[in-house]
Parts: C-alpha cells; structure tokens; sequence
C-alpha cells in the first residue's frame, strides 16, 4: 500500500494529457470550414444563395405579376417582355422568377415532411426492434414495391391536384426512402453502451431518440436531406410536367417546360423563341446539380470527421 | 557503427497535425538495436511508442511526419529514403504485426494467400528469396512452429473460421514468412484472454529465437514485455525515460516514473464481510434465443463490499451483469435485492430499483454520448432520478467532479477531448451522481494503462469507504482482483465455479479452471514463462 501511493503521488487525473480542442466560436469553424471548401462547393453555395434570394425577394424581381395576361401570346424575346410571352401572353421572366418560389417552397415542405415522418418511423423501428420493427418495415417495403412516380399519380388523381394533397402524397411516398436511411444508421447507434446507459436509467424513448441517438446520426441525415430535396423537386417537376402536378395560374417550372414544349419547332425560324422552354428546365438541372455539389462536400466533410469520431 | 547494429535512429523527432495545428509527438529519441535483440518499448497511451516502433520502419502513419533526425537501417537513410526505395524493404525486411488481427486480415481471402503474399511480392522484387523454394510449405512449417493446430489445412480457411488467438498467429507467420530483419510488434496479445496470451507470448518467442529476428514489441503492459524484450525502454510524452536490460531493469529500475509503473501491481484490499446481504442472484438460467449462457448461477454479494467476478470472454460473466441490471431477463431463478425480489424486466422496474442499481462500462468511448458535455453527461442522472436542475445542478455537478478528482474546466469538454482514465472517471461521476447502493463495473480497467488503472482503483476504493457503495466487479484481471476485492466468484462457461473470501480463492489447492486462470497471469519476472511452459500447465489444457 505504501508504494502505490507514493506511486500516485506524482500523478494526477486532471493533468493527465487529453486531445482538448480550441475553443472556436461557430462563426471561426464555418470560416475555417469555408476555407477549405472546393471550388465546386462555392458554385454550388454561390447559386443555390442566388436562387433563393430570388425565391424570397420575387415580387421586387419581377417585372410583372404571376398571372398577369397580355395582349400577345408568344411574344419574342427583348423588349418589354425579356423572354416573350407564353401560349395565353403571360411574361416568362415573372413566371421563372414566381416559378422558383412556388417551386423550391414546395420541395422544401414536402422534404421536411418526409423527414419528419420517416426519421421518427425510422427511429423508433430502430430502438424498439421486435415487432414494431418488423410491422414498419414490412409496410415501407410494400410502398417501395410499387414505382413512385406512377404510384404518385395514382394518388394524385384519387384525391386532386391540390398543393396540400402533393405535398402529402409525396412526402409520405419519399419518407420510405428516409425511413430505410433512419433506421439503418441509427441501428448502429442503438447499440452503444450510452444508449444502454440511457435505458438502464429508465430514459423514455422520445428522449433516447431526440437526445441520445438523433445527434449521433445527423451528418448523414443532412446529406440525405440535400439529395431528397433534389428528388422531390424532380418529381414535383416531372408531375406537373404531366399536368397534375402545380396547377395554373401558379406559375412552376415543370409545368412551364410543358406549356411551352411547342415552340421548340421554332427552332428554324426563331432561334432564341426555341429555347423558352429550355429556360426552367435550365433552371431546375442547374439547382439540382448545385445542390449535389455542395452534399458531395458535405459528406466528405463528416466522413472525414468520422474517422477521428 | 558496429556490424551488427540493424537499426540505429539518431535523435528523431516526429510531429502530428491536429486542431490545424503540428503538435510533438516523438520529440529526439535515439534508439539501437542490434540484429536478434528483441527491444520491448513501453508508455502509458499517448507516449508515442507506437509512433516510435513505426518510424523505425521509416514509416509514419497519415497526419503524423518525420521532421528531424535519421533511421539507418543497414546503412540506409530512411528518414531520407523515398516511399519507392522503402517499398523494397516493407514486407521483405521488415515486417509489422498489427493489434488488432481480426480487423488486419482481409475478410475475402483465405490464411495462406495472405501469409505467402509479401513473400511472393518480395521474390518477384529485387530481394533474393533466402533459399525458400516452396512459400506454401514454408507456411505450413511456420504455421507448425506457432503451434496452430492442423497446419496443414488451417491456411485454406477465412479469417472469421478461426479464434482471435489464432488468428494473431497467423498474422505473426505472415510477418515471419518473407524471413524479415526486423518485425515490429505493436501490442499483439492486448485484444486477448490472458489464458490466450500466454501461448501466443509463448510461439512469437519461439520464433523470434529461432529465426534470429530482431524485433520491437510494443506494449504497455509490463509483464509481457519481461517474458519477450532483451531490453527495454520506457517512454513518457515523447521522450525516452530510460533503457536497460531487462534483468537489470526489472531489478533496480533507476527513474522514479519506472518505478511507479512497476508497483501498480502490488496494491491489495484487506479483505473484510458482513451478513448485510445486498443482492443475492439465485439458481439463474438466461438465455440468449436458444443459446443458453448462464446454468444454475447463485452469488451472494454483502452491501458495502466488493464482489469480483472473473473468468475469460464467454464465461458468461457479462451476462449475469445484464441479468441483474434486467435488460436480459433470466429464463429460472431471480433477483433479490435488499431482501425483494426484482422484477425480471427492465421495463417493470421502477426509477428507484433502477436508481440504486448503477452500471460501469468497459469502454468509456462507446459509454458516453459523443455529442454531450461532460456536464450534461453527468448532471442528466441529477435532474432525471433527484430533479436537481439549474444552479442546484451545476452545484453537485462539480462536487461530483471534484469527488473524481477533475476539476470545474471539465465541464464544457465532450468526451473526445478526455484521455482514458478521465473517460472512466466521468463514467463513474455518471454513476455515482445517481446515489446509487450498488454499482456494477464490467471491465472498468482494463482498457486502461497501468498506472491510470492504479489511480482509478484507487478512487473506487475511497468512493467505496466513503459513501459504503457495493461493487460487482467483472474482471479477467487477477491483480485487479487482488487490488479491489473482498469476495472472489470464478466462472467458467454459465456456471459458477468457486465462490468465497479472497484469501481462500487465492491460495491453493484451486479447482483446474481456477489453477489455469491464476497460472496464466503474466508476472514481472522474466523467467515466468519458461517455468510455467516447463511445469506445462498450460500446454495440457491449451485447446
């Protein structure tokens, strides 16, 4: 007994070396973070920061209102209207810009309902295992089973194209692909002794699922949610494309490109008339691919941190 | 230089980059070693020994560089070399054998293909091939010399077909098979049972004689390291603290630190009971799905004393801490806690069974929430079982701490910025924080160095005089157990083998599967092994 505390005489707990890190206020780490970001990452930044700025500030962009008709269907390009006029006479510029709104506003609630009803399924599939488990994922296994596309426009025409009914019907069709993601990162989660530590103290499951496991699996639930906010948007894009997705007067770029798809046999006689309907589809694949950009730098960035975890 | 120096490394210093900054690691050590000298290199974690035994492969892993000094291996400069001219001499003339063999081994391919590959990249190489016709033979020889059983088919099987033991032989055979100069061995039994370690200890020695091979062998457990290294040399926070002889070391070790690595062992409870009886597990059966684990187990544990329960993995002794703490409801027998029965599952249970009923675990890492402070981690049980919160909270949250001997600046740190036994030491505050009667601690050291383990058996001690805590202690760890206990239950595959006062487990005559446990202990003398394969107790009941 009396070596030993000779022995620990010399030794302390609190001084014993560990990896402490700076203090960083959030502000120092996005810099440093930003710092390091790859060129394709700021484009991305860049446009999506643009495209949401429009979104935000539209009627101050746009030189007219959404629904406004004038008097010349197809107008060419330049002067009063920048990019002409549709088949009824409405301005597509103010339409793009309407567009974006309606557009990305809706793919945006449609992914956090997704989010929110598949990662809350997902998670308590992945903590309660059992028969929860099996019900939950047997019944996402059957809705995966049926295309989504075709299933959404069943859907649609059981129960209208109203904004709300898409909304719903697409979040709930996409959480199944969140609810797998969920499940199979927060399955490795559950099992750690902190989350064993938690049920041993008697910890509820909302607790153990908002507190103990959620902040553990965030990094791949952010980059997932970056690539479904792409997909959604595709789908509401592809829907309207096919006339039961947003409907007129709102204005929205799926069904922009469909309403204008005629003029492209213009092509001989005027060129720049030929491309409106390539302008919104323009517009939805240059989100789409900022969007991927800045996930891909993303995941790299918290697959690197992972490993040090 | 002499001719027969195989590595000699001038004043190296090696840097590390983290938190966007180089930070020291290895900071002007020199270090000699002579072909066929094993040199063992011992620290406590964090003391850059690792790092050390692969510079001397001139090689450093990613986020750590050579900044200042030279390796000259047979003449040859590889601080200097480049990756290509190293390449010649990676996997040819000198080798590495990896902590971890389970996670070293490529799952797709078979034993042999992996023994034989470096070899045979060497042949093809600039390297001639020692007069080695047949690699298979040749593995199959070495697989012989490391007493793996069935030789000559055990190289056609996967790597999860055979033990973890064995599986570190293979990889040392691997090592071996090229006829290296040099293998680095970096903590090879660690991951093992010590009844396991101490026929791999046995066949790496053996081998490493009969080939002549000069080796490094990393490890912080000094025990080991007497039975293999020729020399040894301590290291603390990068820098060397002393060399010597084994002999002469173990003998007069000149450095204060030494010896306080040295005497962690010889701390011992006085043993003491009462009749108080605490919690009493009686005639338990548990079963995982059809694989019954635990046969007809009854423990008897006095309030305020420590009971320790040891065997090897799969004794079930885990098992029958998750039986009481109720997450794996037995399938016969029951609980008994302060004279109730408990119920049998974790969801029937109360806050207050669950309150008075603590758990430790083995690994601090994966015990802790990574995302949460040190405070929320500790102040949670405070606000869940005694609605402590606010100033109140924070208030006991640093009495807790300073109980663990930390201090007020731990409480914004989460646990990636705490070194091991700090990780240990906030488990136990999590515990302790819930006022609990008993503690269960699975394992609590032994992922921990020496001397971290010492200070925290020590705080457990002074916690257990202070506040008459209960502990069920589950260790494979003999010396743990002499340091902590009073009572000793062995068990050996679900049942309970011996059961009683520490002195009279101890002391012979034992039960065989207590004798094998005892014998397999490593002990600070560097002759231990010798004698204990001469008596042979072990190679009888090797499996």
């Amino acid at each position: 007994m009396n070596n030993s505390e000779e022995a620990s005489s010399g030794y302390s707990a609190a001084a014993e070396v560990g990896l402490k890190r700076k203090r960083r206020t959030r502000f120092e780490r996005m810099r440093i973070g930003l710092g390091k970001a790859p060129l394709s990452a700021w484009f991305g930044m860049i446009v999506v920061s643009a495209y949401v700025i429009v979104a935000l500030f539209a009627p101050l962009f746009a030189p007219f209102g959404e629904a406004d008709i004038f008097p010349t269907p197809y107008a060419p390009w330049g002067g009063e209207h920048f990019f002409g006029t549709d088949q009824i006479g409405r301005d597509i510029l103010t339409r793009m810009i309407y567009g974006a709104r309606n557009t990305m506003g809706i793919a945006l609630v449609t992914t956090f309902l997704s989010f929110l009803i598949g990662g809350t399924l997902g998670l308590v599939a992945a903590i309660s295992r059992g028969w929860v488990d099996q019900l939950l994922s047997r019944f996402v296994d059957v809705l995966m089973a049926i295309p989504s596309l075709i299933f959404a426009l069943m859907l649609l025409s059981i129960f209208g194209s109203t904004i709300s009914s898409l909304i719903i019907i697409i979040a709930v069709l996409d959480s199944t692909r969140v609810f797998r993601l969920t499940r199979s990162v927060a399955v490795n989660v559950v099992v750690m002794d902190y989350v064993e530590a938690a049920r041993l103290r008697g910890e509820k499951l909302g607790w153990i699922m908002r507190r103990e496991i959620l902040p553990n699996i965030m990094p791949p639930l952010i980059a997932e949610f970056g690539l479904r906010f792409s997909f959604v948007f595709l789908t509401i894009a592809a829907l309207s494309f096919l006339g039961v997705g947003i409907q007129p007067p709102t204005a929205d770029w799926g069904s922009m490109v469909r309403e204008n798809a005629s003029l492209i046999q213009f092509a001989k006689y005027d060129m720049k008339a030929a491309m409106t309907p390539l302008l919104p589809a323009a517009a939805i694949a240059l989100l789409t691919v900022a969007v991927n950009f800045i996930v891909d730098w993303f995941l790299h960035q918290t697959s690197g941190l992972r490993d040090d975890g | 230089m002499t001719d027969d120096v195989l590595i000699d490394m001038q004043n190296i210093h090696i840097e590390g980059f983290s938190d966007e900054e180089w930070h020291p690691i290895i900071k002007g050590v020199n270090l000699k070693l002579k072909r066929g000298q094993v040199m063992g290199l011992i620290g406590e974690s964090g003391a850059g020994k690792s790092t050390l035994g692969l510079a001397a492969m001139g090689f450093a892993r990613s986020g750590c560089r050579i900044t200042e000094g030279r390796i000259l291996f047979d003449g040859m400069d590889l601080a200097k070399a480049s990756t290509k001219e190293k390449r010649t001499l990676w996997g040819s003339r000198m080798t590495y054998v990896a902590q971890s063999a389970a996670a070293a081994f490529n799952p797709a391919h078979r034993l042999l293909e992996q023994t034989i590959e470096s070899a045979e990249r060497a042949a093809a190489g600039p390297n001639e091939s020692n007069g080695i016709t047949d690699l298979t033979q040749d593995a199959v020889e070495l697989y012989d010399a490391l007493k793996l059983p069935n030789p000559d088919s055990i190289g056609d099987r996967y790597p999860h077909q055979v033990s973890g033991g064995q599986l570190q032989r293979v990889m040392t055979a691997m090592a071996m098979s090229p006829r290296p100069d040099l293998i680095v061995f970096d903590e090879p039994t660690t991951a093992l049972d010590v009844t396991t370690q101490v026929g791999v200890l046995a066949a790496m020695r053996e081998i490493v004689d009969k080939y002549n091979t000069a080796a490094i062998y990393i490890t912080h457990d000094l025990a080991v390291v007497a039975q293999m290294a020729d020399v040894i040399k301590v290291l603390r926070h990068g820098e060397e603290v002393e060399e010597a002889e084994t002999r002469e070391m173990l003998a007069s070790p000149k450095e204060a630190y030494t010896r306080s690595l040295w005497s962690v062992r010889s701390l011992e409870k006085q043993e003491e009971t009462n009749d108080d009886e605490i919690l009493r597990i009686e005639n338990v059966d548990a079963a995982y799905g059809k694989l019954k684990v635990l046969h007809d187990v009854s423990i008897s544990v006095p309030r305020g004393k420590t009971v320790a329960v040891v065997g090897e993995s799969g004794s079930g002794k885990s098992t029958a801490a998750r039986v009481i703490t109720g997450l794996l409801p037995p399938s016969a027998g029951q609980v008994v806690f302060n004279g109730q029965p408990l119920p049998a599952a974790l969801a029937n249970r109360n806050p207050e069974h669950l309150q008075k009923i603590q758990m430790i675990y083995q690994m601090a890492d994966t015990a802790m929430n990574p995302r949460q402070t040190v405070e929320e981690i500790i102040g949670r049980p405070l606000e869940f079982y005694l609605g402590l919160d606010g100033a109140a909270k924070e208030r006991r949250v640093i009495e807790l701490l300073e109980m663990i001997e930390l201090d007020e600046s731990f409480l914004d740190r989460f646990p990636s910025e705490l070194s091991g036994g700090q990780k240990q030491r906030v488990c136990i505050a999590r515990a302790l924080a819930a006022e609990p009667e008993m503690i269960i601690c699975d394992e609590v050291t032994s992922a921990l160095d020496q001397i971290v383990q010492e200070g925290i058996l020590q705080l457990l001690l002074k916690l257990q005089r202070e506040f008459n805590i209960t502990y069920l202690f589950i260790t494979h760890d003999i010396a743990t157990v002499k340091a902590i206990s009073d009572q000793i239950v062995v068990m050996c595959e679900g049942k309970v083998v011996e059961q009683g006062m520490k002195s009279e487990i101890l002391t012979p005559p034992h039960p065989e599967y207590t004798e094998l446990l005892l014998a397999s202990v490593p002990e600070m003398d560097p002759d231990w092994l010798t004698n204990l394969l001469k008596t042979n107790a072990v190679a009888d009941l090797q499996k």
